[in-house]
């Protein structure tokens, strides 16, 4: 049965047989990994240690300043070269922890196996994933511990571990499912004691059988006491936002404005329930993550384990360099991801892929007026009106934009998508929301 | 008889109407300072918000409630001041004089190029969502004229080099533009200067903005040395000269590395 869905939506070119069948294989470790200070949303991390400092893999360099917040740690042994800004995914530079790699990759001595997960409390449990850094690895990037502490009047019922991985092109999260099954199922049964949930679901698109049938082994092997159900979702963008994810497993609907905890549920991504069961079985703190690499403007695309603060440009590499018609380098998917002006860029934790595109992909077209055909509002899957928010935010009216719900946007790009116009609608959505947001801050 | 009939009736309701409505009028009467009428009329109604409010109505009535002073309005300047200042009977204050809207940045596309291609809305503020606006100079001007496209005068226009001038005819130093514009190229000065000026708005270091533009300021301090009058001060890597103190001697034209000293009149004229 794959009727499980939402309303809206589009069914783009998912381009992903480049990569689903490569084996995730480990990125070759660069002599120097370049690490951002500020890799989630919420508040930045400071730097622990000082320049000349011999580091070793997986030792704490960046303290969080703030609860919304998560820990940076070193993703290779040797010396700190320097701290200073650097290129960051999100366009302004930050400050970044340089680290001259020895290539001895001595571990951390701190890093020791934790207790099973039958012994460890929910506290611990939620101890561990913020002392491990954990943060969702779908690219959102929201610390995971922050997920775990809902206010104590909410009591959450339902984990959802999001295995739709809707954006075309990436199969990071596909491999993960077919390769380490058993930690994603282990990862979710942690996810689920920590916040007393009595129901687990792992929501995989039609469009990957292998992994479901993969995850419907482990659960069947692997959930023991606990209610954990594999969901099987129709293959359609933006299926693996949270809101639609919930909608289509559970029923259940997201009031606008709030967040999944509202009714009662917490979303997590494949990459998270794996780096929790790791850092509980083994200590490890995130500091590597998988990346997809791929798109026709690269030679050899592939998924690979890339450890945090590695150049783009030596993935690149790695991956045989360029096509000469490649024209555009994304960091993510295609319909989320962002554009970047150049390859000195590290990778960070919310680095769910490198998508590299060429000429036919990116021709710029002229921005048309809007033919008020409605194609915007059918796919939206948040039931907006993008042609009307869109065009008050044109026009600077950004009174109007919130009238017409812009805030509730989560800038899924289906309305560019889809508009015969090409008009830049997420764009606009997103400057109205940059402004109503700054004018309800005064 | 019919016809009287009906002539008194309308009439009576005419007359009935007409002294309830006269009553209302005394009754319900809002107090209104004539005044604001007369200096909404003095204002030049562009509604431009250079005075901070939504529009010349707006600031008629506080300027008449003594809340902001009489020489609120900038672009009105002296001339709209002191006819205000004869409505309210109030002296005539100073007024700083006229100002206009100077551009700080000389990098059209072929001197400062872009660091990366940008598709997307044609405005400087949703070009600055990435990765800090595409022009390789990170202080210079990106030229897609959202300047342009506030002025509420018509004052600005984009110049064949990609770059925004100003018909300082037509300015009136409202600052509309300045505040539009994101990387605040764009400075509000004094209309009768007479002195240098340098239309460079980078505080990146002399290396970094030679890599990124031929015609930034590079911090080479050579005018600050030249200047007979102490009138140019090295500010975050960039020259600026005080106006108050330069008495127009071109020492430091001579000397300037890069050729960016300008006199105010050459660079404001209008193609």
């Amino acid at each position: 049965m794959s009727e499980r869905t939402f309303v809206g939506g589009i069914h783009p070119g998912y381009a992903k047989e480049n990569t689903a069948g490569m084996p995730i294989v480990p990125a070759e470790a660069p002599s120097q990994v370049i690490i951002p200070l500020h890799q989630n949303i919420g508040a930045p991390c400071e730097a622990v240690v000082e320049v000349g400092d011999e580091v070793k893999m997986g030792q704490k360099i960046g303290e969080p300043l703030g609860f919304v917040s998560a820990p940076i740690f070193a993703s290779v042994s040797g010396k700190v070269s320097k701290i200073e800004p650097f290129n960051h995914a999100l366009g302004t530079p930050v400050p970044a922890v340089f680290i001259e790699n020895d290539g001895q990759d001595t571990p951390f001595e701190g890093i020791k196996p934790n207790k099973s997960l039958e012994e460890l409390t929910p506290e611990e449990i939620i101890a561990i994933s913020k002392e491990a850094g954990l943060v969702g690895l779908g690219g959102a990037t929201f610390p995971t511990h922050v997920k775990l502490s809902p206010p104590p009047d909410i009591q959450i019922d339902t984990v959802i571990i999001n295995g739709a991985e809707c954006e075309p092109f990436l199969t990071a999260d596909h491999r993960l499912m077919l390769e380490r099954a058993d930690d994603v199922v282990l990862g979710l049964k942690a996810f689920m004691k920590a916040l007393g949930a009595t129901r687990g679901i792992i929501g995989v698109e039609d469009n990957k059988p292998d992994a479901i049938s993969s995850m419907n082994k482990a659960v069947a092997e692997n959930s023991g006491d606990y209610n954990i159900e594999v969901h099987t979702l129709h293959t359609k963008y933006p299926q693996g936002a949270e809101k639609m994810l919930i909608k289509a497993t559970t029923g259940r609907e997201v009031p606008p404005g709030a967040l999944p905890m509202a009714v009662n549920v917490v979303n997590q991504n494949t990459g998270t329930a794996i780096a929790l069961a790791e850092a509980i079985k083994l200590g490890k703190p995130l500091y590597e993550r998988v990346v997809t690499v791929t798109g026709p403007g690269i030679n050899k695309p592939g998924n690979f384990l890339v450890r945090n603060g590695t150049l783009i440009r030596d993935i690149i590499e790695q991956c045989g360099g360029l096509t000469p018609d490649a024209r555009k380098l994304i960091l993510g998917g295609p319909m989320m991801g962002v554009a970047q002006p150049t390859d000195e860029i590290p990778a960070i934790k919310g680095t769910s892929g490198v998508l590299i595109l060429t000429e036919e992909f990116v021709r710029d077209q002229p921005i048309a007026a809007c033919i008020k055909c409605g194609k915007c509002v059918e796919v939206c899957p948040m039931n907006l009106l993008p042609s009307f928010i869109g065009s008050a935010a044109e026009k600077k009216e950004y009174v109007l934009a919130e009238k017409y719900g812009a805030m509730d946007c989560f800038e899924c790009g289906c309305c560019t998508y889809t508009c015969p116009a090409k008009r830049p609608l997420v764009q606009w959505i997103r400057i109205a929301k940059g402004a109503i947001a700054a004018s309800r801050k005064k | 008889m019919e016809l009287v009939m009906s002539m008194a009736i309308i009439g009576g309701l005419g007359l009935f109407f007409a002294i309830v409505l006269a009553y209302a009028a005394q009754r319900f009467a809002v107090e209104e300072d004539p005044r604001v009428e007369m200096v909404i009329d003095l204002l030049p109604g562009a509604n431009c918000g250079a005075c901070g409010f939504s529009g010349c109505a707006a600031a008629a009535e506080k300027i008449c409630c003594g809340e902001v002073p009489v020489d609120s309005c900038i672009p009105g300047g002296k001339a709209v001041c002191d006819s205000i200042c004869e409505v309210l009977g109030v002296a005539a204050v100073a007024s700083e004089g006229r100002k206009v809207a100077e551009i700080h940045c000389l990098g059209s596309r072929d001197v400062a190029p872009d660091k990366f291609e940008y598709q997307g809305v044609h405005d400087c503020k949703a070009a600055m969502m990435y990765s800090g606006g595409f022009k390789a100079c990170s202080y210079g001007c990106l030229g897609l004229g959202t300047c342009v496209e506030v002025c509420p005068f018509d004052a600005l226009s984009m110049g064949a080099n990609g770059l925004p001038q100003v018909d300082t005819e037509k300015c009136t130093g409202c600052g509309v533009c300045a505040k539009a514009c994101p990387r605040g190229v764009i400075h509000i000065v004094s209309a009768d200067r007479k002195a240098k000026y340098v239309p460079c708005n980078s505080h990146d270091r002399g290396k970094t903005v030679r890599q990124v533009c031929e015609v930034g300021c590079i911090a080479c301090r050579a005018c600050v040395r030249a200047c007979p009058n102490e009138a140019i001060t090295m500010e975050d890597n960039l020259a600026v000269i005080n106006r108050d103190k330069c008495d127009d001697c071109g020492k430091c034209v001579e000397v300037c590395k890069r050729g960016i000293i300008k006199d105010v009149g050459k660079v404001l004229v209008v193609a």
